[in-house]
């Protein structure tokens, strides 16, 4: 569904990601784990189109998307959970919800009874501005507000920083659910353990570079992934 | 009672003046929020909204004319940025400031170099313009006028920016730009619109403004837009309720010193207003409130 081919990314002055590939086929849940500044969260961003790549190639459903502006890539069904979570606290939820559908021309009413459905808490709290919300309720609206956008790839950027374990557990157990419904998803986090039980295909990312990839149970048992990622 | 009737026709006279200020006043303050800039060009497209009048009533007759001049000075508010500020969409803030401040004086020696620095004299819209006398007090019916249409335009503009979707995309973006690109927002598609709006307004300003005032200079529009910058200051830069307060409350008490007969001094209240805002409630009376929750 989205091929990456020999990605090359600068970011502030430095190289950040030096030329990566890989591939997330359609229905999957792949994850991206590394340390800090291993240019996780840039390859996401340059997918999403919020940075530009210096070389390399995108392609999304067979169609190259290298350089093309953030709301076309959204339209073509990529949406991006950003780090952070970044909802707008001085909205309603509603109002969070009805921005993530902001492309769509169609009737969003039944898009927003899924959400609801996935996370009842935000039902309760629609008419609340989304600056009330706890931090894990506010990753379920930064989730739920990508959703509205009907994504056929969407990418999150680290879910678990910041949140309780028990919270952490609640938010994996949705993407699956999400997974489930047909939605590929592209994960990356630092929470390795927890990504690598979820996802079908991992992909370690050090300093730029890839440089181990498997099933995630395989990532799960390898002991340079244990040593590294998994803090045993 | 005494000093109600005395001061009738300062008070009235302060609140169209106010409502006046408040039309440009609402500009600055849009603009503030969406672009974090001040735009110091504001005054002088409100001045350039004047002397266009001039011209276009010269040849034209109003009913062309007046609709002609909103949509001349809508289009120049959108080039005005797309020229100027928008390619410096990722500098230092304080390169796209001096940006504006370039643009004010383009638009003053373009107007210098049109009219040859004489005043001209704004043309007379017939109604607006005639007299009529309120509780024994004589005016123009502009100053009746003026704060009933401002408060239809402002309602409007509230409703548009809390009721629709370019106003949840114009709220959104006043708060988060990438976020907002994530959207699906054109962030540079609600920028002109804002820009849109803001120089609307401040035509629609003009042409009350002016035809109180008789004659526009290229230097007309320095002084009303910097007093209603400090309005916009004063109701808290970013909100539109704070800026059409503060654009009554200054106008008002303007006009009531002058009242008193100290109109030397009307100027100086006004700034003097400003240095005591800053130090005492810089947000302003409706200022910004950090909600972020980390």
């Amino acid at each position: 569904m989205l091929k990456i081919t020999d990605l090359k990314v600068n970011y502030g002055g430095i190289e950040a990601v030096k030329g990566i590939s890989f591939e997330v086929p359609g229905k999957s849940i792949v994850t991206l784990i590394g340390a800090n500044g291993a240019g996780k969260s840039t390859t996401l961003r340059t997918i999403s189109g919020l940075v530009r790549p210096a070389s390399g190639k995108i392609e999304f459903l067979g169609e190259d998307i290298t350089g093309m502006d953030v709301p076309t890539i959204v339209s073509k069904g990529i949406t991006l959970v950003p780090e952070g979570r970044r909802i707008f606290p001085d909205l309603t939820v509603l109002e969070n919800l009805r921005l993530g559908a902001y492309l769509r021309k169609d009737n969003i009413d039944s898009d927003l009874n899924w959400i609801f459905d996935l996370f009842p808490r935000l039902k309760e709290r629609q008419w609340q501005l989304g600056g009330t919300l706890s931090g894990g309720e506010q990753q379920m609206l930064a989730v739920g507000r990508a959703l509205m956008s009907r994504p056929k790839l969407l990418m999150m950027d680290e879910p678990s920083l910041g949140l309780a374990p028990l919270v952490v557990r609640d938010i994996f157990r949705i993407i699956k659910r999400i997974n489930e419904e047909g939605v590929t998803i592209l994960l990356i986090e630092q929470n390795a353990n927890m990504a690598l039980q979820t996802a079908d295909i991992g992909y370690v990312l050090e300093t730029g570079r890839i440089t181990m990839s498997g099933t995630g149970s395989e990532l799960l048992s390898n002991p340079a992934v244990k040593e590294a990622y998994l803090g045993s | 009672m005494d000093f109600i009737n005395q001061n009738l026709p300062y008070i009235l006279a302060g609140i169209s003046v106010g409502g006046q200020y408040a039309l440009i006043a609402i500009g600055y303050t849009m603009v503030y929020g969406i672009l974090r800039l001040i735009n110091f060009a504001h005054g002088d497209l409100f001045m350039a909204a004047g002397l266009i009048m001039i011209y276009l009533t010269a040849s034209l007759p109003l009913y062309i004319a007046i609709p002609l001049d909103l949509i001349i000075i809508a289009v120049l508010g959108f080039l005005i940025e797309r020229v100027a500020y928008k390619p410096l969409r990722n500098a230092p803030r304080m390169s796209i400031m001096i940006s504006a401040i370039g643009v004010s004086y383009l638009l003053q020696n373009v107007a210098l170099y049109v009219t040859g620095g004489l005043a001209k004299t704004y043309p007379t819209i017939p109604w607006i313009s005639n007299s009529v006398t309120i509780f024994g007090a004589t005016t123009k019916v502009v100053t009746l006028v003026t704060p009933v249409l401002t408060l239809i335009l402002v309602v409007a503009l509230v409703l548009l920016i809390n009721n629709t979707k370019i106003g949840m995309a114009m709220r959104a973006v006043s708060r988060d730009f990438e976020t907002s690109q994530l959207m699906g927002i054109k962030i540079n598609t609600v920028i002109s619109v804002t820009f849109i709006i803001g120089s609307l307004l401040a035509a629609v300003g003009s042409m009350l403004y002016f035809t109180n005032y008789t004659a526009v200079t290229p230097i007309s529009g320095s002084m009303p837009g910097l007093k209603c910058f400090v309005a916009a200051v004063f109701g808290g830069i970013g909100s539109i309720p704070g800026a059409v307060i503060g654009a009554f409350l200054i106008g008002i008490c303007e006009n009531i010193i002058k009242g008193l007969g100290w109109t030397t001094f009307s100027d100086a209240f006004t700034f003097a207003l400003l240095i005591v805002i800053l130090i005492a409630k810089p947000t302003g009376l409706f200022g910004e409130k950090s909600t972020d929750k980390v």
